[in-house]
């Protein structure tokens, strides 16, 4: 009795949009105050785990917003990653400057991937998507510009006000603020225009139609800042990791972004973003596991899907 | 080699692939048809079928040769036992999903396919593994061009077990159910049908058909691997979608014409075989967006 009162009693307290902001902001300083305390390990973990919660939001976007199923998204991942690679590597181009034609690049391969096939039914895109994830990392693997199977090596540092990017903190932080502004977009998506037109479309796309809703244009909406995300990530992963190989754009890897949306639940930010720490936590607390991992990952997702379709936190229905 | 000489090489090559295209885009066909579900799960289907295959063979080898006779009672074998699991993955995982939005059953699927495919890996630590035969390199030597006995052995059962299929599907009881039930589920409750059984029954037999190809691919290529799935499933999904996806004899035409494409594309100049799975996947996509019915299938009208 007591335990459910007060239990009420945190979701009453935590209603108010200004006891969320307090919540939210300790969130913050905590994750900003981390790196003093704890050791490289650790870090590298924590940068990564930032770096997935890009990633998941950005997927989020098309699986939990728009309710499209992508089994590609490395592809637009792998499209930002490549530009920035090749444009500072090749072409000696400064990082800044990359960014917004890495991020041009993996739109227009959202648009031109989304763009014929939005119209087809959600199964068929699905399986388009994993075409094209296939056929962008085979062109990665062949051609000469990408560096063939083994990749692009030496890629620069880039550095902000004479400050070279370099060590694990610096990115860390990198990766912190732009988790947070992925946050944040989606947090002002979801409940804008679009947002609430992606939701109808979603839940009825014929109903949705007839209310005038322009079913593709919305779709590709959806597509085309999936792939937008996807591709600010890769150009940071990039010179993050100063080398990029085919290998690292796998299908596995769109699963793994995707088991990331699942598990916490599509659509809810919260959510996402615990998904993206578990997908990166739980392999290294559990390192006896190994290959077993994705069998795992796995096994996790089917009990989801079967008996927690809406995931570990699930998005409240919003009231019309 | 002269040119007719490459040519008839690349059409005895395109149909031995074709065939395998063929018996693992059946299922996806069938399972399509009857329930609307995309089963990406299939293509693993095929890959533990191969692996049941190698397991029973290497345990019957001693009783009855690892050659022909051994060949064919591992994969009768292998298909029954695949045919099961079809039928226990549909009972645990499709069953309860199928009122769920179409989102959630794709995901469900993909769920299923990686614990398959992951949990072979588990179990064979990732290695590739040998796929020993009996099976000798003769064959038939027409001028330049040459088909070993196995390869026609493999197309032949391959054509033998599409048109038992094909019999099955047309002439039997069962599979007038089966062709109803894709028409209208609700009527066929009505009419008497029992649907879950003859959905279990179409898994079942979409199953067993992929396990067959995953045991004559082993017997052909020698090798077995976890991962051997994922790119033919792909590329049966390819070749159901070219036929009509829903159309029995569409999956099979459809993978003839993909596998006589993929022999004769990696002829093309300049085109060599590392874009072979480019090749096909693109043609997956163009055919999707300009022709989604395919050849033989019929313009869909969705219900609201």
């Amino acid at each position: 009795m007591a335990g459910s009162s007060r239990l009420t009693s945190v979701s009453d307290w935590l209603r108010p949009q200004q006891n969320r902001m307090i919540v939210l902001l300790v969130l913050a300083g905590v994750a900003m105050l981390i790196p003093l305390v704890v050791n490289n390990y650790v870090l590298e973990v924590l940068t990564n785990a930032w770096f997935y919660t890009i990633l998941c939001l950005g997927l989020n976007i098309v699986v939990g917003y728009a309710g499209l199923l992508d089994l590609g998204y490395a592809a637009f991942f792998a499209v930002g990653a490549y530009t920035t690679g090749i444009l500072t590597s090749k072409f000696g181009v400064n990082f800044w400057l990359t960014i917004p034609v890495a991020v041009s690049c993996s739109m227009l391969a959202g648009l031109i991937i989304g763009g014929p096939t939005l119209r087809l039914r959600s199964d068929y895109l699905a399986i388009v998507t994993l075409g094209f994830g296939e056929i962008v990392r085979i062109i990665a693997r062949n051609l000469d510009i990408t560096g063939g199977a083994s990749g692009l090596i030496g890629i620069d540092r880039p550095s902000i006000f004479g400050l070279e990017l370099s060590r694990g903190i610096h990115f860390y932080y990198v990766f912190l603020l732009l988790a947070i502004l992925a946050c944040f977009v989606s947090y002002r998506l979801q409940n804008s225009r679009l947002g609430r037109a992606w939701q109808y479309v979603r839940e009825d796309e014929d109903a949705a139609e007839a209310m005038g809703i322009g079913r593709v244009a919305v779709k590709l909406y959806a597509y085309v800042i999936g792939a937008m995300f996807g591709g600010v990530a890769g150009c940071f992963f990039a010179v993050k990791m100063t080398a990029i190989s085919p290998e690292t754009f796998t299908f596995s890897q769109s699963v793994l972004i995707l088991l990331g949306v699942v598990l916490g639940g599509m659509g809810k930010i919260p959510g996402v973003i615990i998904g993206a720490f578990a997908l990166v936590l739980f392999p290294e607390v559990f390192r006896g596991l190994g290959s077993m991992r994705m069998l795992i990952f796995g096994i996790v997702m089917l009990v989801i899907m079967l008996y927690r379709p809406e995931g570990i936190w699930p998005q409240k229905q919003r009231e019309m | 080699m002269s040119n007719l000489d490459i040519i008839l090489q690349q059409l005895a090559n395109g149909l031995i692939l074709g065939s395998f295209y063929a018996l693992v885009a059946l299922g996806y066909t069938m399972v399509y048809g009857i329930i609307k579900l995309l089963n990406f799960a299939h293509g693993d289907l095929y890959m533990v079928g191969g692996f049941v295959g190698f397991l029973v063979l290497s345990l019957i080898s001693g009783l009855m040769g690892s050659s022909w006779a051994g060949i064919l009672c591992s994969m009768v074998f292998s298909m029954l036992a695949v045919g099961l699991l079809g039928v226990i993955i549909q009972r645990i995982a499709y069953v309860p999903m199928l009122r769920a939005p179409r989102l959630s059953i794709l995901i469900t699927a993909l769920a299923v396919s990686m614990v398959l495919s992951n949990g072979v890996m588990a179990i064979t630590d990732g290695e590739y593994l040998a796929f020993n035969t009996d099976l000798g390199y003769e064959g038939l030597d027409l001028g330049n061009v040459f088909i070993s006995y196995t390869q026609l052995v493999l197309v032949v059962s391959a054509s033998l077990l599409m048109i038992i299929l094909y019999l099955f599907v047309h002439k039997t009881l069962y599979g007038k159910a089966m062709r109803a039930i894709a028409i209208d589920q609700d009527a066929c409750r009505l009419m008497g049908i029992n649907v879950n059984r003859i959905i279990a029954l179409t898994f079942f037999i979409g199953s067993s058909l992929a396990a067959a190809a995953g045991v004559m691919a082993g017997v052909y290529y020698g090798s077995l691997h976890f991962f051997m799935g994922f790119v033919i499933g792909l590329k049966a999904f390819t070749a159901a979608v070219i036929g009509g996806i829903g159309s029995i004899p569409g999956a099979m035409l459809g993978g003839l014409v993909l596998g006589l494409l993929e022999a004769f594309g990696t002829q093309i100049p300049f085109i060599g075989s590392e874009w072979k799975d480019v090749f096909s996947f693109g043609l997956l996509i163009l055919l999707l967006i300009f022709k989604p019915t395919g050849l033989l299938g019929k313009t869909e009208i969705e219900r609201m």
